[in-house]
């Protein structure tokens, strides 16, 4: 049982073969993930910024778009960005499908995100930051982000884990990220080790970043 | 314009697709009936574990929750589903997507509960204990409730995401909600039922959005 075992999940000779692979998943998902959150929270602080403008249609618009990437599964939107849109003549590789479909739902909860830290500095502060002639860009720029961004880093940075874990979504639409380097060793070798060092290879990456999460939660906590 | 309507808005493809779109839909609930409760179960025994005096104990909680919440949930269930025959334990797709969303959705429902029986501050535990509950009927009594309905709005966010998560039981064919979109885009060569999943997943959790996004900003304008 105990030489079963070891010979599907820790056999040396098949995860020396497919190590070069899982490698180059390990960085193709960091690539993959550090687009992602870079894309996902700039236009989500942008969008937020935009909406602060308090222009209706416009916010009606960022509120829709916001609403739909909150209610619609991510793998529902790589599927349909991946095996849909070719059909209207849109064609994009997996790679693109899936870092776009996790950057705009990242970016819809992170401009959620930004705008309920934005509406919690109280409007008092604008008011006198605006009667020292601060204009409204300079206002939003030296006296409330500063505060806002405070107060979003805890559910940021556990909403952006999340949806960095999504990169093995990838996987579906051929994306040779970590997951699909370990199955296609798993079809190839017909042996599960391969799937081991890439669950291996996840615990490199995201152990470190669960950690982090945990500890900025605690450092950023507001005390009662 | 016309070729988006014949591709993604055609009638007589989604007359056809209607069927297998309902008992897709129909497996993405039975799927969320069974995951949510076990999960929101698992999470708080979890919870309820990281409050004991034994430090041991504690630890194994802290690792267990790391450890699953730092697998991508998709990773885990191609694990379980293609992994775990290869030592002879066959498992039904059902039943692989039912463990993995367990050990996932535990962790994260569990960090929760930890989060709100936090909140409860100690005298209420001493008062509830000085008036001769025991250690048990203090939890169950006075702390989980207030605890529970602390973290509400995080449950309900949790759950949502859970709810989308069953999505990616598609890729180890059970056939649920975005299966049977999919076989259906491939039976017919278009991507209506795709489109049609997309919508369905939408209005079913569009309100479950709404309400959320009220207690969000409702929560941070309170600091």
């Amino acid at each position: 049982m105990l030489e079963r075992f070891l010979f599907s999940y820790f056999n040396w000779e098949v995860m020396a073969e497919y190590l070069p692979n899982i490698v180059d998943g390990f960085f193709l998902t960091i690539r993959l993930a550090l687009e992602t959150v870079v894309t996902g929270i700039v236009a989500g602080l942008f969008f937020a910024l935009i909406r602060s403008f308090r222009i209706r249609i416009i916010n009606f618009f960022i509120i829709l778009l916001v609403d739909v990437l909150r209610a619609l599964p991510p793998l529902v939107i790589i599927v349909l960005f991946y095996f849909a849109l070719p059909s209207v003549g849109i064609r994009m590789s997996g790679f693109t499908a899936t870092w776009l479909s996790l950057s705009l739902v990242l970016t819809a909860f992170a401009e959620e995100i930004f705008w309920a830290g934005i509406l919690s500095v109280p409007k008092g502060q604008w008011e006198a930051a605006r009667s020292t002639g601060l204009s409204f860009i300079k206002t939003m720029r030296y006296v409330v982000l500063p505060q806002a961004v405070r107060l979003t880093i805890p559910p940021l940075t556990n909403r952006t884990i999340a949806i960095t874990k999504g990169t093995a979504l990838g996987a579906v639409v051929a994306v040779g990220e970590i997951l699909n380097q370990a199955q296609t060793g798993l079809s190839l070798s017909y042996n599960p080790s391969p799937l081991t060092l890439g669950a291996f290879a996840y615990l490199v990456i995201f152990g470190p970043v669960v950690y982090l999460g945990r500890w900025i939660e605690r450092r950023f906590a507001w005390k009662r | 314009m016309e070729q988006i309507i014949q591709n993604f808005f055609n009638i007589g493809i989604l007359k056809a697709a209607f069927p297998f779109l309902v008992r897709g839909l129909g497996m993405t609930v039975l799927l969320c009936l069974t995951v949510v409760p076990l999960g929101a179960a698992g999470g708080l025994t979890v919870a309820l574990l990281s409050t004991v005096k034994n430090r041991m104990v504690r630890w194994l909680v802290v690792i267990y929750t790391d450890f699953f919440r730092a697998f991508p949930p998709l990773v885990l269930l191609i694990f379980i589903y293609y992994g775990v025959p290869f030592v002879g334990i066959d498992l039904p797709a059902f039943v692989a997507v039912a463990l993995g969303f367990f050990l996932n959705t535990s962790s994260y429902y569990g960090e929760i509960f930890r989060a709100g029986i936090e909140s409860i501050p100690r005298g209420q535990t001493e008062a509830a204990r000085s008036t001769g509950l025991s250690g048990f009927k203090t939890m169950a009594y006075v702390i989980v409730p207030q605890a529970t309905r602390n973290v509400i709005p995080d449950l309900i966010s949790n759950t949502l995401e859970v709810v989308k998560l069953t999505s990616i039981a598609s890729v180890v064919a059970l056939p649920e909600l975005l299966y049977a979109a999919r076989q259906g885009q491939s039976i017919t060569y278009n991507a209506t039922p795709i489109v049609a999943a997309g919508f369905i997943y939408l209005i079913l959790l569009w309100p479950v959005v709404r309400l959320l996004s009220r207690f969000e900003h409702k929560s941070i304008a309170l600091h």
